[in-house]
């Protein structure tokens, strides 16, 4: 089982990216819900 | 919310699957030994980037002949998850290749021209953070992606056309070529769950973008109110 370490780092690295990834998507996609809830409420209470 | 968590946690199912697919049913390559698993992951990534970005091209050229903003919103989405997996092709590459050539990197056509292509859409999501007004930032963003998307081509063909340190293609690489009927069976399903992911990251991006249109549509409706 030679090399074992360096495929589990591969796909450790691998698995974290796409992780990662959709994490920076998720809480980008939370922080504009938020934005447009505030704009919303700021829009009607001008109105 | 449900449905998205739903979805997400069948990816990681399938995902797991593939992990313990590779790891444990494909067979051992005589050559090279164990270091060989990170194949499923890596050749799949590279052909998930390069469908990705083939994605972004469509929506660039859509883009330009339509101007209508979901195509920008395509076009962004599908370059950042190609960005993703082509990441993923670049860092796995020289893990893989260190104990069989000796080496961890080489500039060869096929590791050059995927470099370039991750610097080209890395100068993409940039770009579009240098210009302001959306309208314009889609279409020079959508014509940069446009001429970008040339390298694809080049990067796929690279192992075909040129003498390469990097293999040739044993996946539709014509006559001799070829996998072991278990080991296809592993690749292909890891094709099959990393374009699933990707549809799911593209989805799920997409509607981050959709949402960046309607905060810019309510700050417009503010300003002239």
């Amino acid at each position: 089982m030679k090399n074992l370490g360096s495929v589990f780092a591969a796909y450790v690295i691998g698995w974290g990216i796409f992780f990662i990834y959709y994490i920076t998507v998720a809480r980008r996609t939370a922080a504009l819900g938020e934005q447009i809830e505030r704009l919303k409420n700021t829009l009607n209470r001008s109105k | 919310m449900k449905k998205r968590i739903l979805i997400a946690a069948v990816v990681v199912i399938l995902m797991s699957f593939a992990a313990y697919a590779a790891l444990f049913v494909a067979p051992t390559e005589s050559k090279m030994g164990t270091i060989q698993r990170i194949f499923y992951l890596h050749a799949p990534s590279g052909m998930v980037a390069l469908l990705s970005f083939f994605v972004c091209f469509v929506g660039n050229l859509a883009y330009v002949f339509t101007r209508k903003p979901k195509w920008d919103w395509l076009g962004v989405s599908a370059a950042e998850v190609g960005m993703a997996f082509c990441t993923v092709l670049i860092l796995t590459g020289p893990i893989w290749a260190h104990p069989v050539w000796g080496i961890w990197w080489t500039w060869d056509a096929r590791l050059t021209l995927t470099f370039v292509l991750w610097l080209l859409y890395t100068s993409y999501l940039l770009l579009r953070t240098l210009v302001e007004d959306p309208d314009r930032r889609a279409l020079i963003s959508a014509i940069y992606g446009i001429f970008a998307f040339l390298d694809v081509p080049l990067v796929y063909g690279s192992i075909r056309w040129w003498r390469t340190q990097h293999p040739q293609p044993v996946i539709m690489g014509g006559s001799g070529s070829g996998l072991e009927p278990t080991m296809a069976r592993v690749f292909w399903f890891w094709f099959l769950n990393l374009v699933i992911l990707m549809i799911f990251l593209i989805h799920e991006r997409y509607a981050l973008e959709a949402m960046r249109g309607e905060v810019q549509s309510i700050e417009r409706e503010a300003e002239a109110a």
